[in-house]
């Protein structure tokens, strides 16, 4: 690695908290629960809701982290496992409404809190069945076969199958509930000023910030433990890693399952919080994004799979909301702004490559992660092509 | 469903001329695997690209009579809009290479296919908002004939050939059913795709430029080393292959009828799947593939259920990569140290 210092200790330096670091937390602390609150007291739900929305594509960006940044898998399909927490969570809620006595019975608004750890499950269980046979290719093939399975996921749904799914008119069917979580009605505030009430997008979107805590609580744990140094090692080389007896399957499933997990913690929220799902919200495009996300934010790193999340999920939503509202009217026309809305696919797009050429390692990269993209070892290739190139400089035409 | 083996020939030759148009695009994804070791992920766009460009190239000629006044100026039409958006999508393909891929050569290996679902993610939203979000018809100026090998009202075996408004019981009596069909098209399509493999497969296994690439895909550094300018064979790979896909981006604008800023991701995916089918970096192996997965993707949707048609492609990749990685033709892959 050249003449540079590896500091392995570099993971729990940055967990040292300094003032300077106490006063950023609670800078956004306030900001998490002031936003919001300010939004919901003004009336503008759209804007509770985007917060939520981005929460939950936090919560995702963070999940995939997992799997591309800390293990190194490339996984296209991670949407498969968001749209199994999603549909697995409203098609037990239905059994579970069936056992404590209809939609209407008292304890029917525990589905969720109930079908939260049992969606988790199914999808990191999903994971680990993919998992296992996959697991074994090699990087970019790894990325094409989840590619596949996402879309098999995606097209069974819309088929239909097994008659649960109802195609792509969505769950759930005429007739049919998906229950309010228990706490989603609660106004607990009635300011005399305002009309201010616990909405249930607020509620959602406190539900969404304690699941993303709870996700950075544990992936920052995950990190320092023995499988996050296994993945690391996985990631860099995997057959120095064998050699040292990390077991590559074990630990690729590991990461697999898990980060499947996280996806079904969305999904099963994404599908109880909006009440509707369909197949459309599960395709491709949406994987894509969350790779957007994790990538242009930096691969492995927390804040920066956050930041990727807030940038891709909110930004255009943000500027097509204030457009729609006064504060950037005067710069923005409304159409103007929805405009934005329609171009950012094309803007992310040209994004990845870019980010690729000039910045690999993301926004908000980890140290480390940042030293393996840019790192010196393939300096022996490039010195001999550039030597190659320099002795070729002049004699023109090149005959083969 | 319904197995009638009555309905085979029909499959098989549909299948054929889907296998063609899987086959030209497979080229592009195993020559750039080939040399590069990439997952060329914009390449699916270059087939939709071409499909563009030639419906381009096929509205500014057609307002020329005399491509449009007389059967020679038809065909002079389609072939001329073929090169051209051949051309065209080559070119593309090209600075694809040179913008968004060479920058990365000696990056980690999941850094250009990152860089690549950039690429088809622009490409695809460019024509989404710059063309348009809906699909466009594709037109096909000449008359389209069924060629039919028949039982007539008989029971013998007939010949006929019918027009767009011909019924085979007008032609051949009462009774008279269809065994195989092929139209104009598929005739075109599965003739065109077989002079083109053929003369990509000479080119590369007979010409000097074409060893210079087989030098390059078996040791970049070593080739490069005996004289071989690696940048420009890697430039000539990334003309050849999108200039086939769009030569198939065209064809299956003419055969479907119509063109969509999307419609590259599918048949992308199941060429890719093709070219794993036959062995990645295995340029006979990717023809075989194409051809392979066509007549199992015909078969299983006439035979299985159409509602699962794509399935079936995702299904045979999956199966490959795990029990037979090195596909049909390729030699098994050991990873290097």
């Amino acid at each position: 690695m050249g003449g540079s210092k590896v500091d392995i200790k570099t993971n729990v330096q940055s967990a040292r908290l300094t003032p300077k670091k106490i006063a950023l937390y609670a800078a956004i602390a306030v900001f998490l629960v002031a936003a919001p609150v300010y939004f919901q007291s003004v009336g503008n739900v759209f804007m509770v809701r985007i917060f939520a929305l981005v929460g939950i594509y936090v919560m995702l960006a963070l999940g995939l982290n997992i799997v591309v940044g800390y293990a190194g898998l490339l996984d296209l399909g991670y949407v498969a496992f968001y749209g199994m927490g999603a549909y697995s969570g409203v098609l037990l809620g239905y059994v579970f409404q069936k056992v404590v006595g209809g939609p209407d019975a008292p304890l029917a608004g525990l589905s969720y809190w109930a079908l939260l750890p049992v969606a988790a499950l199914m999808a990191a269980l999903t994971g680990i069945a993919l998992g296992t046979p996959v697991l074994r290719l090699r990087g970019d093939y790894l990325a094409i076969v989840t590619l596949g399975f996402g879309e098999i996921v995606r097209i069974a749904l819309q088929n239909d199958i097994f008659g649960l799914t109802n195609g792509s008119a969505g769950l759930p069917r005429v007739g049919e509930f998906i229950v309010p979580a228990a706490g989603q009605k609660w106004t607990f505030l009635n300011l005399s000023t305002s009309t201010f009430t616990f909405s249930k997008d607020l509620f959602w979107y406190a539900v969404v910030v304690a699941l993303c805590l709870l996700t950075i609580f544990v992936i920052r744990r995950l990190d320092n433990s023995r499988l996050g140094r296994a993945w690391v090692a996985m990631r860099e080389d995997e057959v120095a890693a064998a050699a040292t007896g990390v077991n590559i399957m074990t630990t690729k499933l590991w990461a697999f399952s898990l980060g499947a997990m996280w996806g079904g913690i969305a999904g099963i929220t994404y599908a109880y919080w909006v009440g509707f799902i369909s197949p459309e919200s599960f395709n491709f495009m949406e994987s894509v994004l969350i790779v957007c996300m994790v990538v242009l934010g930096g691969m492995g790193s927390i804040p920066g799979s956050i930041v990727g999340a807030i940038i891709i999920a909110g930004l255009p939503e943000v500027i097509r909301g204030l457009a729609q509202s006064t504060a950037l009217s005067r710069f923005l026309t409304a159409e103007q702004a929805s405009r934005i809305g329609d171009y950012r696919f094309l803007i992310f797009g040209g994004l990845l490559v870019v980010m690729m050429a000039v910045r690999p390692q993301g926004i908000l990269p980890s140290t480390r992660r940042a030293r393996e993209l840019t790192s010196e070892e393939p300096i022996i290739e490039e010195e001999n092509t550039d030597l190659w190139e320099v002795e070729h400089k002049h004699d023109l035409p090149h005959k083969l | 469903m319904h197995f009638n083996i009555a309905d085979v020939p029909q499959q098989l030759v549909n299948g054929l001329t889907l296998g063609g148009m899987y086959a030209l695009i497979a080229l592009g994804y195993t020559l750039v695997y080939g040399i590069l070791l990439m997952i060329n992920f914009a390449h699916s766009e270059m087939f939709m690209a071409g499909a563009y460009f030639g419906l381009l190239w096929l509205n500014i000629l057609s307002k020329q009579s005399f491509f449009t006044g007389s059967a020679v100026g038809l065909v002079l039409l389609y072939g001329v809009s073929i090169v051209l958006s051949a051309i065209m999508t080559g070119i593309l393909g090209v600075l694809i290479e040179r913008f968004a891929y060479r920058p990365l050569r000696h990056a980690p290996r999941l850094a250009p296919l990152i860089s690549a679902i950039g690429v088809s993610l622009f490409l695809q939203n460019a024509v989404l908002l710059w063309v348009s979000s809906r699909s466009i018809p594709f037109p096909v100026k000449f008359p389209v004939y069924q060629y039919t090998l028949a039982r007539d009202g008989s029971g013998s075996l007939a010949f006929t050939v019918l027009g767009a408004s011909d019924k085979i019981v007008d032609k051949l009596g009462q009774g008279a059913h269809a065994i195989v069909q092929f139209s104009t098209l598929q005739i075109m399509i599965i003739v065109v795709t077989l002079v083109l493999l053929f003369v990509l497969d000479t080119f590369v296994s007979r010409t000097k430029l074409g060893k210079a690439m087989r030098a390059t895909a078996q040791d970049r550094d070593t080739a490069g080393l005996m004289g071989v300018d690696i940048n420009r064979i890697i430039a000539i790979t990334f003309f050849i292959g999108p200039a086939m896909g769009a030569v198939a981006g065209i064809f299956s604008g003419m055969y479907y009828g119509n063109i969509k800023y999307n419609m590259g991701f599918i048949p992308g995916i199941k060429s890719f799947t093709a070219a794993v089918l036959g062995g990645i970096g295995n340029l006979r192996g990717a023809m075989l593939g194409g051809f392979v997965l066509g007549m199992a993707e015909a078969l299983a949707s006439g035979f299985i259920s159409t509602a699962y048609k794509d399935v079936i492609a995702f299904v045979i990749l999956i199966l490959v990569l795990i029990f037979r990685p090195g596909g049909l033709l390729g030699e098994s892959v050991v990873e290097k140290v």
